[in-house]
């Protein structure tokens, strides 16, 4: 009997956010081609992972726990997923749009010889067609991507589907196997890592707070001996004024390429068509112009709060809420508010 | 060692892309680019292929608006440039185009390494990537950050890959498939004699039928583009001191459901 297969992606025995997105992704597909919804869990703790999986939707669960899968890597992840692919069958496959979802889901399509649907915003059925909307040109425009065959590959957006609500109670059927590689068949060998420190997910942040060129007019009198004393007044706004709101919000921080590129904050934080694409629920533009490579990659917000001290500013063309004026009065104000009403 | 590299052509930008009356995606008069992630995977073509005495060859699959992009890898300063066109290639998706980058490359016939761009701004998934390492069955290493060491005698690679959990660093055999990320190098601009030198150059065209590409039997396909729907731009401007400003925005945050 043919499935939906969803890969959870997991780190360190925990499931990505975006991974309960795509088993919500996959109930969508399941329940229109009346087939059930299988997580497919790789690596260390998965036979707990089934459990959520199962309370989270998932009428069935293949797992391997093998010691070769404990950490992802793409070869022995791609071979045993293309098996269990040839070996089931299943109308679809679905993983979250990150990283690794991106070069596993490509890569087994490539090894079976079947279609991939990139990064789906939404998803149909329509007889053997499976049909995948998705952004192009950058989010300029959108396009509708269509594939029928006996297996298609599909990538979704993170932050695009709802994960199904939680039925405590409900479990998965688990099937254990064993992986398609050995240890000396995998050619790649990890030599050392190191954790990411204070990781920016931007991706499912459902709150961004971004700072852009304007970060530079802090009031903030740097130190004498500053080497540059606007990156040093662009930093400090983003330390001890940007970041303070986004943790009143629980926000997480973003950045225009204008600030980046002038080395007020890493590259991590920089949101537009060469930085990360969002989609938040809120997202506060301050002292951000709006150009069009910064909109290609947060149009797609919910709500957009401006704070910038040029009413002409194209961003607010595009926000819900503009506040003109200066970003050191009005971000330190709204902090203390937030912090008062949220006793953060 | 010989580096292939893949590049593609893009409209600029800024470019305001709109979807016509009849279906059609048009940029009006905006300059085609070359993909300015793949500068970096060009510049690090010229770079580790100068340091172990070898040449590079740049690739783009597709229709003659590649040229463009071709063009720029020669005034960077690659040394040849391919291009990879057919007709059975239009409406072709990704894996059919990873089919023809795999195989010409196999007709290049010596090349130990091929580098990409993280991701064409584009058609922006990375999917031509990681289809075309599969299909050479060559090792993919993507997202690499910075390369430690090749050794060409002894066929290997390490490198440093950036990846959303952390700095990873591994080593392999090569040949491998490499995609890289703009912490590996600064681009260089190409000099006015390496512009006027791609101006004249002849970029020959190879066909599936040259290269012995076989494309998958089903593809993804299509169907039609569309304008994004319009914005509800109702702004409402928050005005009065900043504190007033604070209060009413969080104000009506709450009442729209995000804080
Ligand atoms: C190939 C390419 C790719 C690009 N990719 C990206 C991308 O991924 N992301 C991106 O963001 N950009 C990108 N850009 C750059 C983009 O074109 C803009 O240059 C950039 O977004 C501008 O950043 P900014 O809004 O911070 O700066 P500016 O445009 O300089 O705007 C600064 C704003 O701050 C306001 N301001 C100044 N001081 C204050 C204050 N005290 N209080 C309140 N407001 C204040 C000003 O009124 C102004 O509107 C790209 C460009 C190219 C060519
Ligand atoms: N038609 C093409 N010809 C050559 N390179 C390409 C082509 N399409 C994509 N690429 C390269 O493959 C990488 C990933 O692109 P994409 O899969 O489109 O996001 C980028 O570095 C692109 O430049």
């Amino acid at each position: 009997m043919s499935a939906i297969y969803i890969w959870i992606e997991t780190e360190n025995g925990a499931a990505a956010a975006a991974s309960w997105e795509a088993l919500g992704a996959g109930k969508l597909l399941a329940d229109a081609c009346d087939v059930p919804l299988t997580a497919v869990i790789f690596g260390a703790n998965a036979a707990a992972l089934a459990a959520d999986a199962g309370a989270n939707g998932a009428a069935k669960a293949i797992i391997c726990e093998d010691a070769t899968l404990s950490a992802y890597r793409l070869e022995p992840y791609a071979a045993l997923l293309t098996r269990l692919v040839q070996d089931g069958a299943p109308r679809a496959v679905i993983a979250a749009a990150t990283q690794r979802g991106r070069e596993l889901i490509a890569a087994c399509a490539a090894d079976t010889d079947m279609p991939m649907l990139p990064e789906a915003l939404s998803l149909s059925v329509d007889g053997d067609a499976i049909t995948a909307e998705r952004a192009a040109y950058s989010g300029k425009v959108l396009s509708d991507v269509s594939a029928a065959a006996a297996t298609v590959f599909i990538t979704v957006r993170p932050r695009a589907f709802k994960p199904n609500t939680p039925q405590s109670g409900a479990a998965a059927e688990v099937t254990m196997v064993s992986p398609a590689l050995s240890e000396d068949q995998i050619a790649v060998k990890i030599e050392a890592f190191e954790p990411a420190v204070g990781t920016v997910n931007l991706s499912d942040a459902a709150i961004i707070v971004s700072g852009g060129r304007g970060m530079a007019n802090n009031p903030k009198a740097p130190p004498a001996d500053a080497a540059d004393p606007a990156v040093w007044k662009a930093q400090d706004g983003f330390a001890n004024v940007l970041t303070p709101l986004a943790e009143a919000l629980g926000a997480a921080v973003g950045a225009s390429r204008a600030a980046v590129d002038a080395g007020y904050i890493s590259y991590a934080h920089q949101v537009g068509q060469t930085g990360k694409t969002v989609a938040p629920d809120l997202y506060i533009a301050c002292g951000i112009s709006g150009a069009i490579q910064h909109q290609a990659g947060m149009r797609s917000s919910k709500v957009i709060v401006a704070i910038n001290k040029d009413a002409e500013a194209p961003i607010f063309k595009m926000a819900r809420f503009g506040l003109v004026g200066d970003l050191y009065q009005i971000v330190p104000a709204l902090t203390a508010a937030a912090r008062k009403r949220f006793n953060k | 060692m010989h580096i292939a590299v893949f590049t593609r052509s893009t409209p600029d930008t800024q470019a305001v892309v709109t979807v016509s009356a009849s279906g059609a995606v048009t940029w009006g008069d905006a300059a085609l680019i070359v993909n300015p992630w793949d500068e970096y995977a060009l510049e690090e073509a010229i770079v580790q292929a100068k340091a172990a005495n070898g040449k590079t060859t740049a690739l783009a699959v597709g229709a003659d608006m590649h040229n463009e992009a071709l063009k720029h890898a020669l005034a960077m300063g690659i040394d040849a440039a391919i291009r990879i066109d057919d007709p059975a290639l239009t409406h072709a998706d990704g894996l059919a185009y990873a089919a023809a980058a795999a195989a010409a490359v196999r007709k290049l016939g010596d090349v130990d390494l091929v580098m990409f761009g993280r991701e064409s701004i584009d058609v922006g998934t990375d999917q031509h990537v990681y289809q075309t390492a599969r299909r050479l069955g060559w090792t993919m290493l993507s997202h690499v950050s910075k390369i430690i060491a090749i050794d060409a005698a002894a066929k290997t690679i390490k490198i440093e890959r950036l990846l959303e959990q952390g700095k990873q660093t591994v080593t392999a055999a090569l040949p491998v498939v490499i995609s890289v990320t703009k912490e590996i190098n600064e681009p260089r601009y190409p000099t006015f004699m390496g512009i006027r030198k791609a101006a004249k150059a002849q970029i020959p065209v190879w066909t599936l039928a040259d290269i012995g590409a076989a494309l998958p039997a089903s593809g993804a396909r299509v169907i039609g583009f569309k304008n994004l729907p319009a914005r509800e731009v109702k702004l409402e401007l928050i005005e009065g001191t900043p504190e007033e400003m604070a209060e009413k925005l969080l104000d009506r945050l709450i009442e729209e459901k995000v804080l």
